[in-house]
């Protein structure tokens, strides 16, 4: 790693010498989570759900290979082999529920993960690939959910697969062959079914391919932290093991309890009760929603409505798709050299707004299309585009931020509380 | 360059979604949606305390064996239950005989083939097959109701909002057309051959009241009474079970796994205390940091005037 | 300031003794690892046969057509079954065999219901690795032994099913089963 004080790698004993000189993987490991890795000494909760993002990772693709074992990809038993798994399989409704909740947890994680890198700065320089590798992998996550909850062969399932692949159909001319060619079919049936399963399978090993390049491009400049303030030295850090594992380690287990009261008490609680019907092409469910993780994006898609020199329904897929790519260009848009929004108070009204915003969109999302909610969306979803697009750039061109301290140990010695106030300085009427 | 482009991509949206929520708004008040009998007079399920309920719920076997005697002698001469299988019904605290006379009287027979002529046949069931379906299949299903195919009950409690509650109150919700409805909406009448039940989505459901008086099933002694609510309490009950048979192995399932990861994570917390105690104390306060130290400097900031 | 630090240090390092230190990680540790085992435990389970199969049914089995000489091959637990009708030169050359002579001592009795011997019900698995030996077709080779013969790996099997030569260590299995009627036998 790039820090000179980090602490080489040491082997202790004979065979992990032998080891070294042929393989160096402990030397990886040690470099990558262990004490190999200084990490700033002052993170807070926020930055725990990384190590978390990868345990649920590791969570579905262990219950998912289990589950593949049981799971027939066939549009006539896909529905009755989950029954079976939930029935009569050892352990299968733990291994299903698992899965499905395990889903859901992957994304507040992740969507926990997300909006700490948008307050504290993280996808500015030198961090910028960082943040894109990140989006790389949110992207192949929605492709996988999206997948998976298409697998069980439920009416939720295929009428997502109808109506999910319906956006490429907003495009003209090559809009509808393309859906067709994703279907295999003019209608999801057993094509579909059968490459949404492989795909599904396939998919979690990229994002952990792609975790593996996000870990690394993190490391080369090494953690961020709440001040956004550069390490400077020794004192500034900490090894990553053990401070950072046990404190990963106890927040996991914390986090784990919460998981597992939902998987074995209210394990329905965040699915839908139209999934549990068999998928019926002839018939649509009066109410027909994404899982709660794309409710978001859901309700922009919903709030364009008025044909506006583009018809309605391109203007809905364009500004949905717009609305994950735009956070891409991000560290462009945003140019202020604050990386902390610790330190940055217009910026830090407006990110709070923003969450507010996002929640807002989630309820429309989640909501049936009536009048007050499509009024809502399109109002929140005019706030989410300005924001990133007009708002951002504007504060940052024209903000003025706090002093920031002359080092995270400088801040860490000052207390959380008035760290925006380095010694010696007035504090900021605050 | 990016940022003027981002601007226009922005100003762009947030034109067309104002003028989509300027026209949304304009329709609106021109023509306000008209209201709806769904919208007015559909209910909320009614409260239904079941023992299989809350995390530390277990099924009340006795109350599963009344629900599936309901299903037996009520549902299933419409209903199939195909995702059950006679052996589950030891579940419900049935001997290894009982199921095997349950299987053997089952009025409906087994699909089969006739062993010598291969002609399609039927044979009497026995715990290892499934409920057998009523109909034959679904076109026989739609032609003896009216078109309307009496749904599977095997996941009903899971596949309804509301659950057993909401099963338990469309048995019970059976009435007649509230007057009020009719003068309020005199379109919105129930069409012949449909049956007015508010806890339904449509208010109009295809399905007649299937359970009209008590003692229409006899429980055997030791039993509550068999009222049309007691009745309808214990079916629901019963499709608890049969859509999710292991929800009771869940939930004795879960305190152990939750006990375990409460201790873990107190441990694993002491344990981070304890490996940092040490980090902590490396940024200890010393020197002028040192709370000794502070008071003398807060005194020093006074006198010379600047505010901490 | 660097001497307040170590003195610091050193006062910890007085303190707290290392033992009682250690034991709260070493728990912690611990813990997740019994945890991650306890995890593995279902995840290794699930493997094992489902419920449904483990209720498959035992089947019922008509051999009243099955003439003295002639055998059957049926299904039970998706196993082949075979099920013979000895003639009484068969049952007699199966008793005529020495124990000692067998690698899988049993006689024929012991592979017969009473009253019964000429019915013989065995699964139709080889005991080396399981293939399904020949000898129940009309016109089959039945082997050195005048039984079964397994053309996987050369295993004989005599008229009582038994075990006689080649590598296969054990008769073949008899299931458990039961005669309804003269004519109808349930198998499991």
């Amino acid at each position: 790693m790039s820090f000179a004080w980090a602490k080489p790698y040491e082997p202790k004993t004979e065979l992990g010498r032998w080891m070294d000189e042929r393989m160096p993987l402990p030397r990886l490991v040690f470099n990558a989570v262990g004490g190999g890795y200084p990490v700033p000494r002052n993170l807070n909760y926020g930055w725990n759900f990384g190590v978390l993002s990868g345990i649920f990772l590791t969570i579905q693709i262990i219950t998912g290979i289990v589950l593949a074992m049981w799971y027939f990809s066939s549009a006539d038993g896909a529905f009755t082999s989950v029954e079976h798994i939930m029935r009569d399989v050892n352990a299968g409704w733990m291994m299903r529920y698992a899965h499905a909740n395990g889903a859901s947890f992957f994304f507040i994680v992740v969507y926990i993960h997300i909006f700490r890198g948008l307050y504290y700065g993280s996808y500015k320089a030198p961090r910028e690939l960082v943040w894109m590798l990140g989006l790389v992998i949110y992207l192949l996550m929605m492709a996988t959910a999206f997948m998976g909850y298409v697998l069980p062969w439920g009416q939720m399932s295929y009428w997502g697969a109808q109506v999910i692949t319906g956006f490429f159909s907003a495009f003209p001319l090559v809009g509808e062959p393309i859906r067709i060619w994703l279907l295999g079919g003019y209608a999801p049936d057993q094509a579909t079914l059968t490459r949404f399963f492989s795909l599904h399978y396939l998919l979690p090993f990229v994002i952990a391919g792609v975790v593996i390049l996000h870990i690394w491009s993190l490391h080369i400049p090494g953690s961020g932290n709440p001040t956004g303030v550069d390490v400077k030295s020794e004192k500034d850090t900490l090894p990553f093991h053990p401070f950072y594992t046990a404190k990963d380690g106890w927040f996991a287990a914390a986090f784990l309890t919460i998981y597992a009261a939902v998987v074995f008490f209210a394990p329905n609680s965040l699915g839908h009760p139209d999934n549990y019907i068999p998928a019926n092409p002839l018939a649509t469910p009066a109410h027909i929603v994404p899982e709660w993780y794309f409710w978001p994006f859901y309700a922009i898609l919903r709030a364009f409505t008025a044909d506006f020199i583009l018809p309605a329904k391109l203007w809905g897929v364009l500004a949905m798709f717009a609305s994950i790519l735009l956070l891409f260009f991000l560290p462009w848009l945003d140019k202020s050299p604050v990386r902390s929004g610790a330190y940055r108070p217009v910026f830090r009204r407006f990110f709070w707004l923003l969450v507010v915003d996002v929640l807002i969109l989630g309820w429309c999302g989640g909501s049936p299309a009536t009048p007050f909610f499509v009024a809502l969306s399109e109002i929140a979803s005019a706030y989410y585009f300005a924001h990133f697009l007009i708002i951002l750039p504007l504060v940052s061109k024209y903000e003025t931020p706090l002093p920031l301290p002359s080092s995270i140990t400088a801040s860490v010695l000052h207390g959380e509380e008035a760290e925006a106030a380095p010694i010696g300085q007035a504090a900021p009427a605050n | 360059m990016i940022r003027w482009i981002a601007r226009l991509i922005g100003f762009a949206f947030v034109v067309v979604l104002l003028w989509a929520l300027g026209s949304n708004l304009k329709a609106y008040f021109q023509s306000p949606p008209p209201a709806t009998a769904e919208h007015e007079f559909h209910k909320e399920p009614k409260e239904l305390h079941l023992a299989s309920n809350g995390p530390f719920g277990r099924f009340d076997k006795q109350q599963l064996q009344r629900g599936f005697q309901v299903y037996k002698e009520v549902c299933s001469g419409c209903h199939s239950l195909n995702r059950v299988a006679f052996r589950d019904l030891h579940a419900l605290g049935y001997n290894e005989a009982e199921v095997k006379a349950i299987a053997n009287q089952w009025p409906t027979e087994v699909a089969s083939i006739n062993p010598e002529t291969g002609e399609p046949a039927t044979r009497k069931a026995i715990p290892s097959d499934y409920f057998p379906s009523p109909y034959a299949n679904e076109t026989a299903g739609r032609a003896a109701n009216n078109n309307a195919l009496p749904p599977d009950l095997s996941l009903m409690a899971k596949a309804r909002e509301g659950g057993a509650a909401y099963i338990y109150s469309l048995l019970t919700g059976y009435q007649n057309q509230p007057a009020a409805l009719l003068k309020e909406f005199p379109t919105a009448k129930t069409p012949a051959g449909l049956h007015y039940n508010p806890y339904f989505a449509n208010l109009n459901l295809a399905m007649p009241q299937p359970l009209t008086s008590e003692g229409q099933v006899t429980y055997a002694p030791g039993n509550p009474k068999p009222t049309v609510d007691q009745m309808a309490k214990d079916v629901a009950a019963f499709l608890v079970w049969t859509a999710e048979p292991n929800l009771q192995g869940r939930h004795k399932a879960g305190w152990p796994v939750i006990l375990f990861l409460i201790v873990a994570t107190i441990l694993a917390y002491l344990s981070y205390r304890n490996i940092w105690a040490e980090a902590k104390r490396k940024v200890a306060p010393v020197g002028p940091m040192d709370p000794a130290n502070k008071a003398k400097r807060t005194r020093a900031s006074k006198k010379a005037g600047i505010d901490e | 300031m660097a001497t307040l630090e170590e003195k610091y240090a050193e006062q910890i390092e007085a303190d707290h003794s290392l033992r009682r230190r250690d034991f709260i990680n070493i728990a912690a540790v611990s813990f997740a690892g019994v945890g991650a085992v306890a995890v593995a435990l279902p995840l290794v389970n699930q493997m094992n046969p489902p419920a449904d199969v483990l209720a498959l049914a035992s089947i019922e089995v008509d051999i009243s057509k099955i003439a003295p000489g002639q055998a059957i091959k049926t299904s039970w637990r998706k196993q082949p079954v075979f099920i013979r009708n000895l003639t009484p030169k068969e049952i007699s050359e199966a008793n005529a065999v020495p124990l000692s002579e067998l690698r899988d001592p049993q006689t024929l009795a012991e592979r017969t219901k009473p009253g019964k011997e000429n019915w013989l019900i065995t699964l139709g698995v080889c005991t080396h690795l399981g293939c399904v030996p020949l000898g129940v077709g009309e016109g089959e080779n039945r082997g050195p032994f005048g039984g079964y013969f397994c053309p996987c790996h050369g295993s004989a099997y005599d008229t009582a099913a038994r075990i006689r030569q080649g590598p296969a260590p054990l008769n073949l299995m008899v299931p458990d089963y039961e005669f309804n009627s003269d004519t109808v036998v349930t198998i499991g």
